[in-house]
Formats: C-alpha cells, sequence, structure tokens
C-alpha cells in the first residue's frame, strides 16, 4: 500500500488518510484534493443533466432523461411542499445541491484506499476524496445558503421589516434586546447546523471506514459491507436534509409576518 | 481542520453550479415535463371523448338497424298486400275473359247454326223442287208453281 511508507502505526494511518492536499499557508492555502473532486463531481452532474436536458423531449424520454426527470420531479415535490412563494432560483438552487451533495458523499463509496493509493503512485502525498469530509466545502454550500436566506429577507420583507423581525419577535417590542438576541443565535445556527451536520456525518462515516480498514482482511468484509450498505442511505439522507432544509429556509425567509 | 481559501473557492463553484442549472438544465426538463403532462392529459381526454363518440355511434348504428328492419317489413308487408291484389286482379280478369271467351263462343255457335239453318232453307227448298220434279215429272211448271214453293220454304223457316 502506498501510504504505507507514510505511516506510524494506526494513528498515523488515520492522520493520513484525513490530512488534506494542501498548498498554500494560513488562510490563503487550498485544499486542492477538495476542490478538484467537488468541481470534478459538479462537472459530472452539469454534464449528465446538461445531456439529458437538450434531448428532453415531451415524448418518449430515453433513459438518462427518465432519470434525470425523477430527479427532477422529486426536488420539485420537495419544493413544492414546504415552499409557497414564486421564485426561479429555489428549485434549480435544492436541485444542484441534492445532487452535489449526494456526489460528494457517494465518494465515500469508494474503498479508502483506492484513490488515495492511485494518486501515492503518481507522487501525491496526501489525498482526501470526499469533499464533504473538509468543513471548508460544507461551509461554502451553508454560506451561500445563508447569503440566499439574508438577501431573499430583505428583500421580500424590505430592511425594516426585516429589523422589525429581528428586534420584536417572537417577544414583542418590550424585551428587544433579548428577540435580537435569540434572532440572531437562530439566523447563525442555520449555516452552522447546516455544514456540521454533513461534515460531521461523512467525517464520521470515513472514519468508521478507516479504522475497519485497520483491521485484519478477514474480518474487514464482515463489518464494511453492512456499514457501506448503511452508508448508502446515509450519503442519499444527508444529501437529501441539507437539500430540504434549504428549502425551508429560503421559505421562513419569504414568509412576510 | 482548518477553514482557508478553499472554502471561497468551493463558494465559487457553488454559485457557477446554480447558475448553470439555473439557466441551462432546470427550465428545459421542468417543461418537457410539463408538456409531456399536458400531452398525457389531452389524449386521456381525447380518449374519454373517442369513448364516448363510440358509444353515441352504436346507439346511431342501433336506431339505423332498427328502422331499417321496420322499413324492410313495412316493404315485404306491402309487397305481399300487392301481391295477392295482383293475384286477385288477375283471377277477376281470367274470369271476365273467360265469361267473354264463352259468350263469344256462343254467338258464333248460333251464327254458324243460323247460317246452317239458312243453308238448309235454301238447300230444302232445291231437294223440294228437285223431289217434286221427280214426282210430278216435267208438268209441273216452276212458273207457275211459285207461290206454292215459296209456301212450303215459309214453312220449312
Amino acid at each position: 500500500m502506498a501510504t504505507e511508507a507514510h505511516a506510524e502505526g494506526a494513528t498515523g494511518y488515520i492522520i493520513h488518510h484525513l490530512t488534506a492536499l494542501r498548498v498554500g499557508e494560513g488562510f490563503w492555502s487550498l485544499h486542492l484534493d477538495t476542490l478538484f473532486f467537488s468541481v470534478l463531481l459538479g462537472g459530472i452532474f452539469i454534464w449528465f443533466f446538461k445531456n439529458a436536458a437538450e434531448k428532453a423531449t415531451a415524448g418518449v424520454p430515453g433513459l438518462a432523461q427518465n432519470f434525470a426527470e425523477m430527479i427532477i420531479e422529486f426536488v420539485d415535490q420537495q419544493v413544492k411542499d414546504s415552499f409557497h412563494g414564486h421564485s426561479k432560483l429555489i428549485a434549480p438552487l435544492a436541485l444542484t445541491i441534492f445532487c452535489w451533495v449526494f456526489l460528494w458523499n457517494f465518494m465515500d463509496m469508494f474503498p479508502v484506499d483506492i484513490l488515495p493509493g492511485i494518486a501515492g503512485l503518481m507522487g501525491i502525498e496526501y489525498l482526501r476524496v470526499v469533499p464533504s469530509t473538509d468543513l471548508n466545502a460544507t461551509f461554502a454550500m451553508s454560506i451561500s445558503v445563508f447569503c440566499l436566506i439574508i438577501f431573499y429577507s430583505i428583500k421580500i420583507k424590505g430592511p425594516i421589516g426585516f429589523a422589525k423581525e429581528l428586534m420584536f419577535q417572537p417577544f414583542g417590542p418590550w424585551l428587544t434586546p433579548f428577540n435580537l438576541l435569540l434572532k440572531l443565535v437562530e439566523e447563525i445556527a442555520k449555516p452552522i447546523s447546516l455544514a456540521l451536520r454533513l461534515f460531521g456525518n461523512l467525517y464520521a462515516g470515513e472514519l468508521i471506514f478507516i479504522l475497519i480498514a485497520l483491521l485484519p482482511w478477514y474480518i474487514q468484509p464482515l463489518l464494511s459491507f453492512p456499514w457501506a450498505i448503511f452508508h448508502i442511505l446515509i450519503i442519499t439522507l444527508q444529501a437529501f436534509i441539507f437539500m430540504v432544509l434549504t428549502i425551508v429556509y429560503l421559505s421562513m425567509a419569504h414568509e412576510d409576518h | 481542520m482548518s477553514i482557508n481559501a478553499t472554502l471561497i473557492g468551493q463558494m465559487i463553484t457553488f454559485a457557477l453550479l446554480v447558475w448553470f442549472t439555473m439557466k441551462y438544465i432546470w427550465p428545459p426538463l421542468f417543461d418537457s415535463l410539463e408538456e409531456r403532462k399536458k400531452k398525457i392529459a389531452d389524449g386521456l381526454a381525447a380518449a374519454e371523448k373517442g369513448q364516448e363518440s363510440i358509444v353515441l355511434a352504436e346507439k346511431k348504428a342501433k336506431q339505423v338497424l332498427k328502422e331499417a328492419k321496420e322499413q324492410s317489413s313495412e316493404i315485404v308487408s306491402l309487397a305481399q298486400k300487392r301481391a295477392n291484389e295482383i293475384v286477385e286482379e288477375s283471377k277477376h280478369t281470367a274470369k271476365q275473359e273467360g265469361e267473354r271467351l264463352i259468350i263469344s263462343a256462343k254467338s258464333q255457335v248460333e251464327q254458324e247454326i243460323q247460317q246452317a239453318k239458312e243453308g238448309l232453307r235454301k238447300e230444302i227448298s232445291t231437294l223440294a223442287i228437285a223431289a217434286a220434279q221427280q214426282i210430278l215429272g216435267a208438268e209441273i211448271d216452276k212458273a207457275k208453281h211459285q207461290d206454292i214453293l215459296n209456301k212450303v220454304s215459309n214453312q220449312l223457316g
């Protein structure tokens, strides 16, 4: 295994697997692996759906179109169920989040040593293949969603309306400071919980795969097989939760009290 | 676990992906879905309409068939009636013709009898004269006894 050269026992192996391929120092450094895989997966998503969209007909759909339509109808249903305003952005946003996060998470289904091993042969020392185990990726998405929440809150309710909501709810104007504190915590908790939920689930999942990989080979299938199957549920569920919560948050931002 | 500029790169990527999806992916796929929905709804409506028209057509066909049956039975009964009439008529004509023939035959027979009588009358008178000549010989003068001969022939008539 290519990683063995750098691993110092089990701890070294784990740390190696969870270290990102990084260039630069301090804040202005980049995780190349995260960027590479998320752009690649985004490209796959765009390629597949663009392909389906170009061939889209109202007649008998092809296999790709059928699959794309299935996902689109599913996302559209979720948007219709939770979101009651009119927005051209929210359904495509939800679709992008669902597919992109799902593809990120899906990278977790590759055996933990395959891609880092290949990269090691090519001379790349560290490689973390699952973008959702990088806080940068999950926070990037949740902060973008947070910006949209703020944007729509101000756009729909007006700056004054939004300020009023922050100050006078839920307990009325007599408790303004308390209201403000409560609302700020509530708003800021949204992106943090979104990002950390996804990150935590996938990080833990990846860690367990790595731990299983440390066991003797004859025990590994007994554990990794059920965990992988369980993980199929987790990766879909996490993508779904991220999408639905985004829709719900944006729907709340659109509601004028 | 450090937050760094990757965050910004990821946000840019995310924004691009959302923009692309919004612009080029969602609308055509969603439109095709809506269009298909409409097509299917139209098709179903057309099918229903077709079914209705079939029911109507069946009803109409039954009606037409019934009318045709009625008409044909009427025609048949008319034809029967007419045939009976023709038979009756021809019977009548035949009878009349027969009677007429009988009458003309009778009158012809009568005429022939008359003619025969006439002929016989003439011949009798000749025969009578010849017989009288035979009996009386040359003594009897035809011119002298014309009166007597006339009387005899009148008696024969």
